[in-house]
């Protein structure tokens, strides 16, 4: 019951509001790009549904691409909750990747425990890769979103020294592939699907979000990320180690952001490309964390959004030959109107919180006035 | 000795597009609004220098065409920079998130325009005319540095010119004082009558315009076309290049350059033979640890904008 | 009415409301030529709201503003600056690293062609202040100059654009009895040049002293203009706060037991690495409330972080009862026995976007009952608060509604709740009344007597000589980070701690 009456509070805030308004406007937006493009939106449109559930492969596949937003989404919460941007799980990608590259290709363990191990690995190098921004932070005062830009960078170009000098497969441009025994595919339901990866961070995924949400409102680790956020001198006041707890959260950004470097090697391609850039999925769960309100559910819900529209974008261009790059326009837009929430509230003029506000500012100003 | 003077040169040549977007990050940054936007205006930049030249070259102009381009980068780019002004500037939201989504905004759309106007190609058509190196008359029959400074791209001295007028402005007349204050105190220049989100607005389009020359002079120096990978990570390095130069217009231009000596030396060492067994990336990878240890060993007294990512309310203190 | 030409600036029926709330309500008021006006009101009365329209800040919903028999909409600060408007404010709106002659030229530069000319301004910046003997240096740099100084350069930046209507925002509370008193100086100076001025302070003092006519302001309404010399202060007390006042605390003597905080020789630096806190020494007593007295910004914050933990200490002791505080962590010295009311209850206080069951828990969330086994106890935590709320009166809807949706005086209520639940040895309180109305403070200092009365050691640092006067049972004067007196309230009376806190004159030490 209490359940229920929470989520139905929740809808009452206007920031769901902001949110759903949004994605809608978003649509429309798009829409009106390819009508005055010269295509037809409805036909996209449905080739894109189409294309998410048309088959139990593409389903597959869909959910393939949520996992990674789901994860990524919820590491930029955590470090978000904390106080910090994390745009660096982008590299923190890369150095889980790599950790379970070497693992996966390098020794030899039975299967499942290869799997395993290669996993832990990649998701603790994701994790110190994360911590290094946090330190960088509270021993250096470095702003974290430079040294996450610098990081992103360092640790693309890493993997490439890492995988050039030691497990090139030459002529293509990629590393060599993992042993089948760290394999983390679920061969079966993969079959199941018609051949489409699904791989153990599914149920991960799953367990990341309920166990996100337990973290930061039940757990005493969560209520000191939040307080540190939140108000960084109350928490020092408090009494709580603010450093630490800055470092904790960006180790827990990074464990998510390595994570879903692992499920990329181990559960998709086997191996790590040698790519001129990151992949996008960090900043990707920028904007599924934004459009989530740093919330699980949210989360759950916009990773799914946005997974499936990106996967979706292929039907766009098959079935009705639109340029898949509309989807990321879209999601673009979606994210601009929920980070100025004031263009909204002006077009909708929507019950604003500008009450409660303004006595605020009032109470502010009886302190010093 | 040569190759000094072709490391020179390639210096100036890479650098040229970090000069400009670092210089419209520096113009931003220093009324205090976050440029993470930048990347985003380059690709604009670029991609209008790729189609406006097309067209141009299409109608005839010839030599003149890439100069019809470099002028359009920043009259289109000012689609993308006023999004920036209007959500950080106008609407408070935050100015990370604001950057990174015009630069989604801007990549997405603009491949999605060249599709559209190229029959689904994944890039613009190579341009026959780009910009051509320029030899100064005299100078340029130097030794050594004759071929290291004065054969360049006209481009390139056109962001030497903007760099000192941009630090004129800065530090010596009326206007770089009130955009200095409004991003170290925005509170006391609005009291002063600096009408503070004004000016923010304007910096955010007049650096965005400033950035997107940087995207131009990729595709007119460099590639001689406009893809997905032209522009791919320097508007980034160009931010790193205005925080290395600590938010000064002339130690971003240093940055610049030396961020652009970095890439230049990887070119040259690719041709040494003893410098084989290195890997490329090694080179790729200097810049960010350079700026990174340079953080480390700077960062303690730090010279940012007081108010860098502050959004201003005036009812606020 | 006849002598129109006189009034430099009306105000009629001007209103502002923030949200629901009216902070201004159909307030009039005139300004005449070259008098000094005071604002007196309580914090939250609404004067610098209504100044802020004046200049321009904030817009007024209702109502006209007329500037010399102009009506004028002042949409901006520029169009209250053209008019001769200009304003000193609490937080000076100055930029730390520009120079003087920056600051002051900064929205109205003169120029050499496009160049800026900072020369010409610096003459005519030495030329005013010559005049006025203001004794600025047009090239120092804001950051490296003093408080005192500071507010003259805000005083420059309005003379220097011309203006001839000042407004001064509290103006005294950062500043030395000797600094108010040349303060005062230059008021009579700039009105004798025929400059109109309104101040708004709550110190009835300064208005006895400085102000021909003073508008007392309750509630966002003007409530009365009186004439200063006809009036007295337990007149102007009473108007402002709207019924009889009490201007002393009831309590009993104090029975000082034995030894509960020992500060000893205890040397700390500020946030910009200098030296604050150079060997200092004192003691506070079970049973005692200790008040530190002396002006904003010589050690006493450095000095309450330092006992709380919060700030690191070069040299010295500091031990409560017989265990060692110093260098503690805070959760340590918290545990220990030490409860902290902290002086910036928005900053240390309180998490603002925490609940009020967050937030009462703050000190204590990480031990059972409140965790087990690392899980937050969320019930337990629910029913505590609410005791909290019903013993202390915190009016809210609820203990889940966000602290910052409550009022000054409930958020402080939630943090002396806290912090007195915590059963500690020691309560240091700073600043524990600011920004508070009457009735909130009274319920301050009943809770920190009743501290007392219950053989705790209380200590109580405020900028506020009354608070110090009727709540502390021994004073020391804090100045230049070093104790330089020692007194009671009964021994002493205000003018002698002024000139104390103001370094001149030393005395006590002789205490048992």
């Amino acid at each position: 019951m209490s359940k229920m009456k929470g989520l139905v509070t929740r809808l009452r805030q206007e920031s769901v509001w902001i949110s759903l308004l949004s994605i809608v406007i978003g649509l429309i937006i798009g829409a009106i790009v390819m009508l005055v493009s010269g295509y037809d939106p409805l036909l996209a449109y449905q080739s894109l549904v189409e294309k998410i559930v048309g088959n139990s492969y593409d389903f597959g596949e869909t959910l393939r691409a949520v996992v990674p937003l789901i994860m990524t989404g919820l590491a930029v919460a955590v470090a978000f909750r904390a106080g910090l941007f994390n745009i660096g799980v982008e590299g923190q990608i890369v150095m889980g990747s790599i950790g379970a590259l070497l693992v996966g290709h390098f020794v030899s363990l039975p299967p499942v425990i290869h799997g395993i191990v290669a996993m832990i690995v990649g998701t603790l190098v994701g994790g110190l890769w994360g911590m290094l921004v946090a330190w960088l932070k509270t021993s250096r005062g470095i702003n974290e979103v430079i040294s996450c830009i610098m990081l992103n960078w360092c640790a693309l170009y890493i993997s490439h020294i890492v995988i050039r000098t030691l497990m090139e497969e030459s002529g293509t441009g990629r590393s060599k592939l993992i042993q089948e025994s760290a394999s983390i595919q679920l061969d079966s339901l993969s079959a199941w699907m018609d051949g489409a990866r699904i791989h153990w961070g599914f149920a991960i995924a799953i367990i990341a979000v309920i166990g996100y949400s337990f973290f930061m409102n039940k757990t005493k680790w969560g209520y000191e990320i939040r307080a540190v956020g939140s108000n960084r001198h109350a928490a020092h006041y408090a009494g709580m180690k603010v450093n630490s707890t800055v470092l904790r959260a960006f180790f827990i950004s990074g464990m998510l952001g390595g994570m879903v470097g692992t499920f990329e090697v181990l559960g998709v391609f086997k191996y790590v490309a040698i790519a001129p850039a990151t992949s996008g999925l960090g900043f990707d769960g920028i904007a599924v964390a934004l459009l989530g309100m740093n919330t699980a559910i949210g989360i759950f819900f916009s990773a799914i959004l946005f997974g499936a529209l990106m996967y979706g974008a292929q039907g766009m261009s098959f079935g009705a030959d639109v340029p898949g790059e509309v989807v990321r326009m879209i999601i673009s837009i979606i994210i601009f109107f929920t980070a100025a929430p004031g263009l909204l509230r002006m077009f909708f003029k929507l019950r604003t919180r500008k009450g409660r506000k303004g006595a605020n500012a009032n109470g502010n100003d009886s302190v010093s006035s | 000795m040569e190759m000094i003077a072709f490391l020179l040169n390639g210096t100036f040549v890479f650098a040229t597009a970090l000069i400009f977007a670092a210089l419209g990050g520096l113009i931003t940054e220093r009324t205090g609004v976050i440029n993470l936007g930048l990347e985003g205006f380059m690709v604009s930049g670029a991609f209008t220098a790729g189609v406006v030249s097309y067209y141009a070259e299409q109608a005839g102009l010839g030599a003149a065409s890439p100069w019809m381009g470099f002028l359009a980068a920043p009259i289109f780019t000012l689609l993308f920079a006023a999004l920036h002004a209007v959500a950080s500037v106008k609407f408070k939201a935050n100015q990370v998130i604001s950057g990174l989504v015009v630069n989604m905004l801007a990549s997405s759309s603009t491949f999605f325009l060249v599709k559209l106007l190229f029959d689904g190609a994944a890039e613009t058509p190579i341009l026959n005319h780009v910009f051509n190196k320029v030899y100064i008359p005299i100078l340029s029959d130097l030794p050594i540095v004759g071929e290291g400074l004065f054969r360049l791209y006209p481009v390139t001295y056109i962001a030497l010119i903007l760099a000192a007028i941009i630090y004129f402005i800065m530090f010596h007349t009326p206007l770089g004082l009130r955009m200095r204050a409004v991003g170290e105190h925005p509170g006391s220049a609005d009291t002063a009558g600096v009408r503070v989100n004004r000016l923010r607005f304007l910096a955010v389009l007049a650096g965005g315009m400033v950035a997107s020359l940087g995207g131009a002079t990729v595709t007119l120096t460099a590639n001689s076309s406009f893809a997905f990978h032209t522009i791919s990570g320097q508007g980034y390095i160009a931010l790193a290049a205005v925080i290395f130069g600590r938010w000064h217009p002339i130690g971003a231009l240093g940055a610049a350059i030396f961020f652009g000596f970095a890439q230049a030396l990887k070119d040259q060492m690719q041709i040494v033979e003893a410098a084989k067994f290195i890997p490329n990336e090694v080179f790729y990878l200097l810049p960010y640890v350079l700026t990174l240890v340079v953080l480390i060993f700077t960062s303690k007294r730090s010279s940012s904008p007081a108010a860098l990512g502050e959004p201003y309310e005036p009812g606020k203190r | 009415m006849a002598e129109q030409h006189d009034i430099v600036l009306q105000l009629k029926g001007l209103t502002k409301r923030f949200g629901e709330f009216v902070a201004n309500d159909h307030i009039d008021l005139e300004l005449r030529k070259g008098e000094v006006l005071a604002l007196l009101g309580e914090n939250g009365a609404g004067k610098s709201t209504l100044m802020n329209m004046v200049f321009g800040l904030y817009q007024p919903e209702e109502g006209e503003i007329w500037v010399k028999g102009q009506q004028l909409t002042m949409d901006t600060p520029s169009v209250a600056i053209e008019h001769g408007i200009g304003m000193v404010h609490q937080h000076f709106k100055l930029v730390p690293p520009f120079t003087v002659t920056e600051n002051i030229i900064l929205g109205m530069e003169t120029k050499k062609g496009l160049r800026l000319d900072k020369k010409s301004a610096a003459a005519r910046i030495q030329e005013l202040s010559d005049m006025y003997k203001l004794n600025l240096k047009p090239h120092a740099r804001i950051d490296s100059i003093s408080v005192g100084m500071q507010q003259r350069v805000e005083i420059m930046k309005i003379l220097y654009r011309g203006a001839d209507i000042l407004i001064f925002d509290e103006p005294t509370a950062v500043l030395t009895p000797q600094e108010i008193s040349e303060l005062l100086g230059i008021f009579r100076k700039l009105t004798k040049e025929g400059k109109s001025i309104i101040v708004i302070t709550h110190k009835l003092k300064e208005i006895m002293e400085a102000a021909d006519r003073c508008t007392v302001i309750r509630r966002g309404k003007v409530i009365d203009t009186l004439i200063v010399k006809d009036t007295t202060p337990q007149q102007l007390a009473e108007r402002m706060v709207g019924h009889n006042v009490k201007l002393t605390v009831d309590k009993e003597d104090a029975k000082p037991a034995e030894t509960m905080l020992h500060v000893q020789d205890i040397w700390a630096k500020d946030d910009s690495g200098h030296d604050m806190l150079k060997g200092l020494s004192f003691e506070v007593k079970a049973g005692e409330i200790v008040g530190i007295a002396g002006v904003d910004g010589n050690g006493q914050t450095e000095l309450v972080e330092a006992i709380s933990g919060m700030r690191p200490t070069q040299k010295g002791k500091i031990q409560l009862g017989s265990d060692e505080l110093t260098n503690r962590n805070p959760r340590d010295v918290s545990e220990i026995g030490v409860g902290h009311i902290p002086q910036d209850r928005h900053k240390h206080g309180l998490v603002l976007d925490f609940t009020i069951e967050e937030n009462s828990v703050l000190k204590s969330y990480f031990k059972s009952p409140w965790t087990k086994n690392g899980i937050i106890q969320s019930d337990i935590i629910k029913e505590e608060t609410e005791r909290y709320v019903k013993d202390y009166d915190i009016r809210t809807p609820g203990t889940g509604v966000l602290a910052r949706s409550l009022s000054g005086g409930n958020q402080q209520k939630i943090i002396i709740a806290r912090e007195i639940e915590r059963k500690p040895r020691l309560l240091i309180a700073a600043q524990p009344t600011r920004g508070l109305d009457v009735g909130a403070i009274s319920f301050v200092h009943k809770q920190l007597i009743a501290e007392r009365d219950a053989g705790k050691g209380v200590l109580l640092v405020s900028f506020e000589l009354e608070e110090i006067m009727n709540v502390a049972d021994r004073i020391l004067v804090i100045f230049n980070g070093q104790i330089v007196g020692e007194t009671t309230p009964k021994q002493t009376n205000e003018q002698e701690l002024g000139l104390m806190m103001a370094g001149k004159l030393e005395r006590g030490f002789a205490h048992v």
